[in-house]
């Protein structure tokens, strides 16, 4: 007979079996697709090869690494994507914040303000997408039919598909800073929501000792809630980019990738979906991935200096 | 907030009383504030106090004109004839006798967004269940017992998060069409549950915490089993924690677009409601169905949320407070 078990071998085995489904879930739907791209990447597959896969008669090849590195293509949708994924987070990052702060004294209707404040992040984003397409149309969105009736502009402008427009000496890129603006648009709230927690759990005596002695809001800004406030901003920065940085829906439905908005996403999907090739697409996607490697290697890097 | 969560499985926003002390409501905040007191100590706004006030304004009249513009603005044209939207475009607010709601239902009709939505119904349904089952377990597991290999679940589930999409897409695309899963409802609910799983997880984790763990030892003692703990004892006690949590990942695989895309296209009868209208703006339907369209999708979802708002929010900044 076998002897009962302890209890804190009772609390391992119980532990691993409650876990367990989980863990075979994610393993069969993210960590497995996740090798497998790095196995595609080296493989000569396309699309119509798919009904012939086995995992006896692969044909490895470094073609199609060394064609998406090459291209100037993958480069250029990476600077729009980094520019992108810079743009947007800091964005939401500041949006948020100046949210946040406006909003932290109580006043009548304030929850109700907070709760609608929130309503970008929760939208579907093909309705919000759709919305937003509808409010920049050339020809009856309404804020090309605002800038021509008051504000006197000589055309409307399609936002969506201009690559870059001359202002003064500058050239604007049109439709990048549109997909921008979308995108702080959809995640200032998430940036929002984690200031005003964090805002929350501020010590309030430091504040008021600082206000009786004689200093300004905006120096009790800059010295006391500012670094309370700088762990969470840099953290939410840094998941802001790198959820921007993978960016697909929002630029796909809002552009399709043109006017200069190509980011490497958008590279990944047309690679798959146009071009059929399942290895170059899996190849520029695991390039993709190694950027975000980077980006997370080097803020655990500047956290972990922190500390010590 | 994902840092936390390897590291600090009781977290700060949780007194120890166990109950949430950070709800974001208007009396979340300290107790109030001695008003003579102010006025006394700063008898004169300065003008750094009258041009921040004004800031302040207009930060919260921006804030809400830009959030709830868009929404509104697709309402207005959901209900105006198409003609006078094409040559009116700045007649906002339609006349009465010019108001019509035959925008949805031809939007959820003829162009078959009824059915898009019974899908996207059946799926995100399907979806939160499922994902409440496991994480569920999971969370209980993660907060409650010491196991082997805890700390490498919670790291592999982190990176599971941060992967990107797109990337797992491919593979995932060519795994399902291999095994002849793509072009039903199933696979997408499997890719669903993965992804959202860890999320839920995280979620649930902060409702367990505030459960004190002299309940468990208790009904332990009392005899009763693991799983009956978890179903009898545990879970009526963070129920409206589990509820806001199913109601999020249904959200989520409710607006989901690019796995629809990708799995479906080709199946017009098991299309999503994302997929259903960003397919519409492909063919020249008019703008008034868009619209009729989009809001006709967004009204469960803005529902829910408005109803739950307050559970949702506790639990997606429970990590903030670290910092």
């Amino acid at each position: 007979m076998r002897r009962p078990l302890t209890i804190s071998q009772r609390e391992d085995l119980h532990g691993r079996l409650l876990v367990g489904p989980t863990v075979i879930v994610v393993l069969l739907f993210a960590v497995l697709p996740f090798l497998a791209v790095v196995l595609f990447a080296f493989l000569d597959v396309r699309l119509v090869d798919i009904p012939r896969l086995y995992i006896d008669n692969l044909v490895f090849t470094g073609e199609n690494v060394a064609a998406v590195w090459n291209s100037p293509r993958f480069w250029s949708a990476a600077v729009t994507t980094a520019v992108y994924a810079a743009a947007s987070s800091a964005g939401a990052v500041l949006v948020g914040l100046a949210v946040a702060l406006a909003l932290r004294r109580p006043f009548r209707g304030r929850g109700l303000i907070r709760a609608m404040v929130l309503v970008p992040y929760v939208l579907p984003v093909v309705a919000a997408a759709t919305i937003w397409k509808t409010l920049l149309n050339p020809g009856y969105g309404l804020v090309n039919a605002v800038g021509v009736e008051w504000l006197g502009w000589a055309e409307p402008i399609a936002f969506l598909t201009t690559t870059s427009r001359d202002l003064g000496p500058f050239a604007v890129p049109v439709a990048l800073l549109c997909v921008i603006a979308f995108e702080v648009w959809k995640t200032f709230p998430l940036a929002f929501l984690f200031i005003t927690a964090r805002l929350q759990v501020v010590p309030e005596d430091v504040e008021e000792a600082a206000q009786i002695d004689g200093a300004g809001k905006t120096r009790v800004f800059r010295h006391l809630l500012l670094p309370e406030l700088a762990g969470v901003m840099a953290l939410l920065a840094v998941l802001r980019f790198l959820w921007s940085f993978q960016n697909f829906n929002d630029i796909y439905l809002l552009t399709g990738g043109a006017g200069g908005t190509e980011v490497l996403a958008v590279r990944v999907y047309s690679e798959l979906v146009v071009r059929a090739n399942i290895g170059t697409a899996s190849a520029t996607g695991l390039l993709m991935t190694g950027m975000l490697l980077v980006v997370v290697a080097v803020y655990a890097w500047l956290i972990r200096r922190e500390r010590a | 907030m994902s840092e936390t969560r390897t590291e600090n499985p009781r977290h700060p926003i949780v007194s120890p009383e166990g109950e949430n002390v950070v709800p974001l409501g208007d009396s979340g905040n300290r107790g109030p504030k001695p008003r003579g007191a102010t006025r006394l100590r700063r008898a004169r706004r300065t003008t750094e106090d009258r041009v921040l006030g004004v800031l302040r304004f207009i930060v919260i009249a921006g804030a809400v004109v830009v959030t709830a513009g868009p929404l509104l603005y697709g309402v207005l044209l959901s209900v105006r004839p198409f003609q006078s939207v094409m040559s009116e475009p700045l007649d906002l607010v339609p006349s009465l006798d010019e108001v019509t709601f035959d925008a949805y239902p031809t939007a959820i009709a003829e162009y078959g967004l009824g059915g898009n939505m019974w899908n996207s119904l059946q799926v995100a349904l399907a979806t939160a269940a499922l994902a409440i089952l496991l994480s569920v377990l999971g969370a209980y597991a993660a907060v409650r017992l010491r196991f082997f290999g805890r700390g490498t679940v919670n790291v592999v589930f982190l990176g599971v998060y941060l992967l990107p999409g797109i990337v797992l897409a491919v593979p995932l695309f060519v795994l399902l069409s291999r095994v002849g899963l793509t072009g039903s409802l199933a696979g997408l609910v499997f890719v669903y549950v993965a992804q959202t799983v860890p999320v839920a997880l995280y979620m649930l984790r902060t409702y367990l915490v505030a459960i004190p763990s002299s309940v468990d030892e208790s009904a332990m003692i009392d005899g009763c089993g693991r799983l009956a703990l978890i179903r009898r004892v545990v879970l009526p006690l963070a129920l409206p924690g589990v509820a806001a949590t199913a109601l999020y990942v249904f959200m989520i695989a409710w607006n989901e677009y690019l796995f629809a895309l990708l799995f479906l296209v080709a199946d017009r009868d098991r299309w999503t409601v994302s997929l259903g209208i960003a397919q519409l703006t492909e063919f020249s339907v008019p703008t008034t169905v868009l619209m009729a369209g989009s809001i006709a999708i967004t009204v469960p979802v803005v529902a829910g949320f408005f109803l739950a708002q307050r559970l949702l929010v506790t639990g997606l900044t429970s990590g903030a407070e670290k910092g």
